[in-house]
């Protein structure tokens, strides 16, 4: 048996080989590509695609252009953000002919997306999260980006009705403004449910610390935290660790409902797919790259995650209520007055910040509400 | 009488010096060739295994490397921090020391070359530059030195020692740059305050890779002229054949030790220093990106040797270069050169053993 | 569930918790480098093998179902690993830490070569003893699920210390370890004895990575190991060299690993950049107490090259 299987992996082999061989002859794999038709679209990820998580969901709508016709897609992950990344775009330029690249990890934006913007001016850069700003920007660069905050105010109102102990927690890896924004949203979600509702924050330090996660989720739950949510670059481990003690769970960045089919709430999902499809479907027809694209629920950025088994139908009610208003462009999460932890006003009386409003893009304080310092 | 006689003239002497060195050389050069031939057939054995075609990915990594001046300068700017990194390995080598704490001292003289670079803005360019090579230059040998401190002082094993460093200057670099260090202004990406523009190290003339790449060419230049032709040099070499027979000749273990280890955190820290003033502007999380860590493999396929480094590290920044391209075109894992360079650093190892044993490079006679 | 939070009680509790959540890979790696340096070699490989065998424990689990083979899967992929450190250390003039940097690359590369369909799919994990279901809190309960393998661990600790002290494989082992010369004039094979006694501390190794993905933080990602395995080697000279040593001494690196996020959780939420990097302070600090220059280290096999 074995026999057959180390003769039938020869056999495979020497195939792979002899095909390897003849397809060198007939077209060999160093030459320049000639995607001749086609319209070169490059991704690089700063992690691995499959990660449950960040570059997942990017995956998924680079992914899905590839159904396009005419479009060729190239993929590349793992690319650290140091000059890595800048000689892994102009490869891509140079040797494969894309015409529009993604380079979806925030810290690509500064300076290497615009290093190459500059010498590229024929190609389009569409960042990630960058804060792209007239007159200072290349006119060939652009960012996008997605208000999953919304989804996490949606995340809060669930976690508000179904916590007992009205205290949640929320693993976050640094207080960067989208993850503050995050917090800040998940808390005032939930406090409109309960006001005296608190959400326990601990920052991890980096994108990725599965051990960390892990322990930080088990120190929240043995101080009585009962739901949790996170903004880290793979939520599995959290998701997993809530699931196996018991407790609730909101997810992050993509679908982790089959991870913790028990205390599954809900989650805030990115929907890439509708800035990117706008972006090669302009550059394949030649209109002006729209430099500032930003949406939410309305828009499609982002959706959130189907209601798992543990919500409560008033929560649904709830949140579906709200999640219509947003849809039409109708609820405002940060509105005055608001006070950050520390008592200070950070959102004066009467203010009512539109989600399209620059200034939450800059965001450093945490609301009242939530234990923890930026 | 006659059996006397007849013993040919030069019975009992031993081969000339000159063939010695030549013998020496020849061994120098074809061991560690050897080695790496037969780690690219033992890659090739595992990417066959897999299902994919050997001779795709070595043409692959010609072409990502090698093949055109895109290529070539991909890899030149891959190899120059690795130049720098490996000496803060080599040197301490030539002492007896196996430190591998070049990410630590890395990050650090970046940190110090950030924070001092800030503190001249205004100031002429070159003046801000020197400042900053120095500061970068003393926080990278301060923290090595601490190494070989602890090791001379201590008795620490300087390999455990100095990576458990590096893990904590990680650490009090990450506090500062997010902490106190932090720039208001770099909202998404916390980072320290913003060197002047007029500051930054440019590109070579005409070349898309930066002058770091020749701070590193002349760093090993002057290492190698420090070990092979100063009597310091010769001393260190002595300390790192033999301590006890150092110290029985009154030799100064301890200077040398922690000046060994001073001039390879040096070396390190103006890595540091060139990835702030080359490439990012200021310190951030993007500074630890690995150089340090690949630094070590460098140097010890580099059998720790400087002049040996630069060719080195071309080759495992081309390596690095065709990483991308193994990636886009055969769909293989960022991991597939990260394998590669581990079955290199161990055939290279294994060889070892054959220095002054292969038959091929007896003395004649022996 | 209703929970009374613990406030400053939870701290000391969640870092025993995390102790014994923590430790048990330090346990199973310092154990089997343990051995290995009782012979007289040092693996710092074994950062490598630790991941290799969280992958590979990993990945068998997923495909076959069973976490347990998953397990002995693991240990024999570190087996392998540590065979090829000793095998290429017994070649003369080859330096063991300089084979052990290079086997800690080619295992962590092969293992995130071989690993990347598996970071998505979910295995099967292994399960726990509810040895805290006596206490009424939740904390204590979550603190005391503790997994069969931490329980061979100590076994095993306790095994070991026991065969070094009196049995004759322990004395070879030893012997081989403190004088080779020795050894050889008795006619034992000096290399085989070392190369299996890293080939066994390999699959300690690879045993205790398997935890990591199997049970705790139960997942395989490139992030698992952030140097776990080589704070195990230098956890086995703080332990001087003695298995029950080695086993306190885990759990006190395991209790330092879990002292940020605890900390964190109560509140005290300035420097956790330096309050993770405790575990690494213990252990240069430790290190620092308890060697010397001048002496070597008591306790120290004669043959090993790090306190030479």
């Amino acid at each position: 048996m074995s026999h057959d299987l180390h003769n039938r992996s020869r056999r495979t082999a020497l195939k792979t080989l002899a095909a390897g061989a003849a397809a060198t002859a007939a077209s060999p794999l160093w030459l320049p590509r000639a995607f001749a038709a086609d319209f070169v679209v490059g991704v690089i990820y700063v992690g691995p695609k499959d990660d449950y998580g960040y570059s997942q969901a990017q995956a998924q709508a680079a992914a899905a252009i590839k159904k396009m016709p005419g479009v060729k897609v190239i993929e590349q992950e793992k690319v650290a953000e140091t000059t890595d990344v800048q000689k892994v775009m102009a490869s891509m330029i140079e040797e494969d002919g894309a015409k529009l690249v993604f380079p979806t990890s925030f810290g690509y934006f500064d300076p290497h997306m615009l290093k190459m913007a500059e010498k590229y001016p024929q190609v389009r850069f569409a960042h990630c999260g960058g804060l792209w700003t007239e007159g200072k920007h290349p006119k060939n660069t652009a960012s996008y980006f997605g208000y999953i905050d919304e989804c996490q105010y949606l995340n809060g109102v669930c976690a508000g009705h179904a916590t007992k102990s009205k205290k949640l927690g929320f693993i976050a890896a640094k207080p960067i403004p989208q993850v503050l924004r995050n917090i800040n949203a998940f808390t005032l979600g939930a406090k409109s449910v309960k006001p005296d509702i608190t959400t326990q924050v601990i920052f991890t330090g980096d994108w990725l610390l599965p051990v960390k996660e892990a322990e930080a989720a088990n120190s929240l739950i043995d101080q009585g935290v009962d739901v949790i949510t996170m903004h880290v670059d793979s939520p599995k481990v959290v998701v997993e660790t809530c699931e196996r003690r018991g407790i609730h769970v909101c997810g992050y960045h993509a679908d982790q409902s089959a991870l913790a089919p028990k205390g599954y709430l809900t989650g805030a999902e990115w929907n890439w797919l509708t800035p990117y499809t706008t972006h090669v479907k302009d550059a394949m027809a030649g209109k002006p790259l729209n430099n500032f694209l930003r949406g939410g629920l309305k828009e499609g950025f982002v959706k959130p995650s189907p209601y798992g088994k543990a919500v409560s139908e008033g929560a649904r009610k709830q949140a579906d209520a709200i999640k219509a208003q947003m849809m039409k462009g109708d609820f405002a999460i940060f509105k005055g007055e608001l006070k950050d932890n520390t008592g200070k006003v950070v959102v004066p009386a009467g203010t009512v910040h539109k989600q399209t409003d620059v200034v939450l893009e800059q965001m450093n304080w945490l609301v009242a509400g939530v234990i923890g310092k930026v | 009488m006659e059996a006397v006689a007849a013993l040919p003239a030069n019975a009992g002497t031993r081969a000339p010096l000159a063939s010695d060195a030549v013998r020496r050389a020849a061994e120098g050069l074809l061991i560690p060739l050897g080695a790496l031939a037969v780690s690219m057939l033992l890659f090739g054995v595992f990417v066959l295994v897999l299902g994919k075609d050997p001779i795709a990915v070595y043409q692959l990594i010609w072409k990502g490397a090698f093949s055109t001046s895109f290529a070539w300068q991909n890899t030149l700017q891959r190899a120059a921090p690795l130049i720098l990194t490996a000496l803060c390995v080599a040197i301490p080598a030539r002492a007896g020391l196996i430190v591998i704490g070049a990410e630590g001292a890395l990050v650090l003289g970046g940190l110090a070359a950030a924070v001092s670079g800030h503190l001249l803005s205004g100031h002429a360019p070159l003046a801000v530059q020197l400042a900053m090579a120095l500061a970068a230059m003393t926080a990278g040998a301060a923290w090595i030195a601490l190494a070989g401190g602890l090791r001379h002082f201590r008795g620490v094993n300087e390999t455990i020692g100095s990576l458990l460093l590096t893990y904590i200057a990680i650490a009090l670099f990450n506090h500062f740059v997010e902490g106190p260090l932090r720039d208001p202004a770099s909202l998404n990406k916390p980072s320290t305050m913003p060197i002047d523009e007029a500051s930054m190290v440019g590109n070579l003339p005409g070349l898309d890779v930066h002058w770091g790449l020749v701070f590193g060419v002349v760093f090993c230049l002057a290492c190698h002229v420090l070990v092979r032709h100063t009597v310091a040099g010769f001393a260190l070499r002595v300390v790192g054949g033999n301590v006890r027979a150092a110290r029985l000749a009154g030799l100064p273990v301890g200077a040398l030790i922690l000046g060994s280890c001073a001039v390879g955190g040096a070396a390190a820290g103006l890595a540091g220093m060139v990835e702030v003033a080359a490439v990012h502007g200021s310190a951030n999380a993007s500074l630890i990106a690995g150089y340090g860590y690949a630094g070590i493999l460098v140097a010890f396929i580099a059998r720790h040797n400087p002049l040996a480094i630069v060719p080195v590290a071309i080759l495992v920044g081309g390596i690095n270069a065709s990483g991308s391209i193994l990636q886009r075109r055969l769909d293989l894992p960022d991991a597939t050169v990260l394998v590669l360079q581990g079955i290199a650093f161990m055939a290279i190892l294994a060889a070892e053993t054959l220095y002054g044993r292969a038959r091929l490079f007896q003395p004649r006679g022996a | 569930m209703e929970s009374e939070a613990l406030g400053w009680y939870g701290v000391p509790i969640a870092v025993l918790g995390g102790a014994i959540r923590v430790s048990t890979p330090f346990l199973f790696v310092s154990l089997g480098e343990c051995l290995t340096e009782r012979s007289g070699r040092i693996n710092l490989g074994l950062e490598g093998v630790l991941v290799m065998g969280a992958m590979s424990g990993y990945a068998v689990s997923f495909l076959t179902g069973n976490a347990w083979v998953g397990v002995l899967v693991a240990g024999l992929a570190g087996m392998a690993l540590g065979l090829l450190h000793g095998l290429v250390c017994s070649l003369p003039r080859v330096s063991d830490i300089a084979v052990g940097i290079g086997l800690m690359l080619l295992g962590t590369g092969l293992a995130f070569f071989l690993g990347k369909p598996y970071v998505q799919p979910k295995a099967p994990t292994l399960p726990a003893l509810h040895l805290g279901d006596w206490s009424a809190s939740p904390q204590i309960q979550a603190a005391l699920q503790i997994n069969v393998l931490f329980l061979a661990g100590i076994a095993l600790a306790i095994a070991m210390a026991w065969a070094f002290r009196a049995t004759r494989w322990g004395l070879i082992v030893r012997m081989v370890g403190d004088s080779a010369d020795a050894a050889r004039a008795m006619g034992y094979p000096v290399a085989a004895v070392r190369t299996l006694c890293t080939a066994a501390g390999g699959f300690l190794a690879g045993v205790g990575g398997s935890f990591l993905s199997l049970y705790y933080p139960g997942s395989w990602n490139e992030g698992l190991s952030s140097g776990q395995g080589l704070m195990a080697v230098a956890l086995v000279i703080f332990a001087r060299w003695r298995p029950l040593a080695c086993f306190w001494a885990a759990l006190l690196f395991g209790g330092a690993g879990a002292i940020g996020p605890a900390l964190q959780s109560v509140g005290v939420t300035g420097g956790y950049y330096l309050f993770n990097a405790a575990p690494y302070v213990l252990t240069l600090a430790i290190m620092i107490f308890t060697s010397s220059p001048n002496r070597t280290l008591a306790g120290a096999p004669g043959e090993l090259s790090v306190t030479r």
